[in-house]
């Protein structure tokens, strides 16, 4: 990820400053090491196999009938597939982040995090990392079993921007799950169980399954709010060049997606320092009370 | 830096958590005004009843709850204004703790803590091994956390925080719930450590009178928020004014003997049985137990046993507070 120095010092650090090089180093360790057990995690219990990709691939396979029963084209069967893969991370992002933290405070974990020297940025950092490795992995399986079942081929050549779109987007979309988390943590479950309820629809608006243009431009466009619309809109283009009704040109989709990566990566932080904040004045995260 | 520990006038009062129905008062008042100094190198132990205010008083240095008012300096840094450095020189650990993953490993735990304190891996691995051979735990390495034992979970705990090092060592309650042998050992590992190099600190909370007195080096009483009473566990023991306390058995005594008018005896009782009596003595001073032996050698009875009662802490609480520690438990909330 391509997080910068995770450390608020209160001065800028200095480049060869021996001690914003010590707290760097630090961060990084730090986001390794939070990192470790959901990556971990996914090898040592290996029924994710199951609910994480053949549940999302059952999910899809009716789409591509609806699809196949309307004579579609065969790139609608990808599209299908590519949004099975998506929503892999969707749910990573707006379910198990927010949960997995919650659970962290219940647990006792975000006490020792805090009193930790790094700070919580590179321990968020490490929880996306985990996800981010462990839902792509599941990702992988969705797209390759997917195609393989029902025969679908990519135009290859342009993998490079297909990685770039990806990763950036991954940015973005990793900056709202940690906004989202604190956020949720600060304001409480019922806060979670609305936006999960509200964000519901909007997903699926999002053209996780058709090109999102299909919309009208308008609606196509605030759905890309979500970083995965264009980044999905951007990947289809990439992979069926020509035939992909595509929202907006190429290079405006990654421009807006690098700025949804800004702004959603400084948005965390915010959210995570008024969160620290909040704890530390009103004691909102104490545990036993 | 003159104080590992430094608070002045602190206060901390928390919103209530309970419906401001039957008046109750909108805040609870957790800590009151507490002063306290703790020197390098000591062994410091807060001891009182739950809802005392200990959580809230670490938490207050730790860097995890802001003062109310009136401040604080932990390694010389102000928890407030300098909360990232003193968090570089601290650790942490609460009993009853259930962090980290079950799914790891003890080992892969230890390591993953040791990450946000910037140790690098292999300086890590070596660290944990050794701490945890200390405190038997050298088998249990590679086995699930899920599958630990409350007592060797504390232990685990308590390797945590001491695998960073730190200068000053926070422990809230460390041995609660555990049984009298895990207990026993973790006070043990304790003093160990604090004793293995000259300038470590450690402020330890307890509602144990006798791990109070038993580790520490200073004790500071607290009670609704306030420290009651300071000192060393002896001193604390001999400021009690019940002070000097014998019992002693002798040859049966007449119900007439009157030890009571002896210089220095405040209170007698005594009880006879199986042809022997069981003098309880109360006295000024210590010094005044001379002048009942000589009475009882002079009216020729032996004396079998001879033996000082001390004061207990516990006593010292009853003193101040009027009641026993577990009776000023605060009632739990909810
Ligand atoms: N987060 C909180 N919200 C409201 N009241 C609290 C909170 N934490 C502690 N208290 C109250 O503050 C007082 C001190 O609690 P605490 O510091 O946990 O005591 P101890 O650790 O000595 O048992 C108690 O009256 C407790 O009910
Ligand atoms: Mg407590």
């Amino acid at each position: 990820m391509s997080a910068g120095p995770a450390r608020a010092e209160p001065v800028a650090p200095r480049a060869g400053d021996p001690q914003a090089a010590r707290g760097f180093r630090r961060a990084l360790r730090a986001t390794l090491g939070r990192s470790y057990p959901r990556i971990i995690g996914s090898n040592r219990d290996k029924s994710w196999l199951f609910y994480d990709t053949v549940l999302p691939l059952l999910g899809t396979v009716s789409f591509v009938y609806v699809y196949k029963t309307f004579g579609a084209p065969e790139r609608f069967l990808a599209y299908v597939i590519m949004g099975g893969a998506t929503t892999a991370f969707w749910m990573n992002v707006m379910w198990s982040m927010a949960a997995q933290f919650y659970w962290d405070k219940q647990a006792g974990n975000l006490e020792l995090y805090m009193v930790a020297p790094c700070g919580l940025l590179p321990i968020l950092l490490g929880m996306s990392l985990g996800g981010l490795v462990a839902t792509t992995l599941r990702a992988v399986v969705i797209v390759a079993a997917g195609s393989l079942l029902f025969g679908v081929s990519y135009a290859g050549g342009q993998i490079p921007a297909l990685l770039l779109v990806f990763a950036v987007a991954m940015v973005a979309l990793y900056g709202l799950g940690i906004t989202f988390a604190s956020v949720f943590l600060m304001w409480g479950r019922e806060a979670w169980h609305m936006a999960n309820t509200f964000m519901e629809p909007v997903f699926l608006l999002s053209g996780f399954y058709f090109p999102v243009r299909a919309l009208g431009f308008w609606v196509g466009l605030g759905a890309s709010l979500i970083p995965l619309t264009l980044a999905l809109d951007a990947m289809r283009r990439l992979l069926f060049p020509g035939a992909h009704p595509a929202l907006l040109p190429l290079a405006a989709e990654v421009g807006i997606l690098a700025a949804l990566a800004v702004g959603f990566a400084i948005a965390a932080w915010v959210s995570l320092r008024k969160m620290e904040m909040l704890a530390r004045r009103e004691a909102r995260l104490s545990l036993r009370f | 830096m003159s104080h590992a520990i430094e608070i002045r006038d602190l206060a901390r009062t928390y919103r209530s958590k309970r419906p401001p129905r039957s008046g109750g008062p909108a805040t609870v008042v957790a800590l009151d005004g507490v002063s306290l100094d703790v020197r390098p190198g000591e062994l410091f132990g807060l001891l009182g009843p739950n809802g005392a205010g200990k959580t809230t008083l670490i938490k207050v240095l730790v860097t995890l709850l802001l003062p109310s008012s009136g401040s604080a300096r932990v390694a010389g840094l102000d928890v407030v204004a300098d909360a990232r450095r003193v968090r570089e020189l601290i650790t942490m650990v609460s009993g009853g703790e259930t962090s980290g993953y079950g799914l790891l490993t003890v080992r892969e735990q230890l390591w993953m803590f040791a990450q946000f304190y910037g140790i690098p891996g292999r300086r890590a691995r070596a660290r944990i091994d050794e701490l945890l051979e200390v405190v038997g735990l050298g088998e249990e390495g590679d086995r699930r956390v899920s599958a630990l034992s409350s007592g060797m979970r504390q232990k685990m705990n308590l390797v945590r925080g001491l695998v960073p090092d730190p200068e000053i060592l926070f422990l809230d309650e460390p041995t609660v719930g555990l049984d009298v042998g895990a207990a026993r050992e973790i006070r043990a590992y304790i003093k160990r450590w604090i004793g293995e190099k000259p300038n470590r600190t450690i402020l330890l909370t307890t509602h144990y009178m006798a791990e109070a007195d038993d580790l520490c080096d200073r004790v500071a009483i607290i009670y609704k928020g306030r420290i009651i009473a300071c000192d060393t566990p002896a001193a604390l023991r001999r400021r009690s004014a019940r002070g000097s306390r014998f019992v002693l058995t002798t040859d049966p005594l007449d119900p007439g003997a009157r030890l009571g008018d002896l210089p220095g005896v405040v209170g007698t009782e005594m009880r006879t049985a199986d042809g022997r009596s069981e003098l309880e003595l109360q006295l000024a001073d210590d010094g005044a137990i001379s002048g009942v032996v000589r009475a009882l050698s002079e009216g020729d009875r032996k004396i079998y046993s001879l033996q000082k009662l001390e004061p207990s802490l516990e006593d010292v609480f009853v003193e101040i507070v009027g009641r026993r520690m577990e009776e000023a438990d605060e009632p739990p909330s909810g």
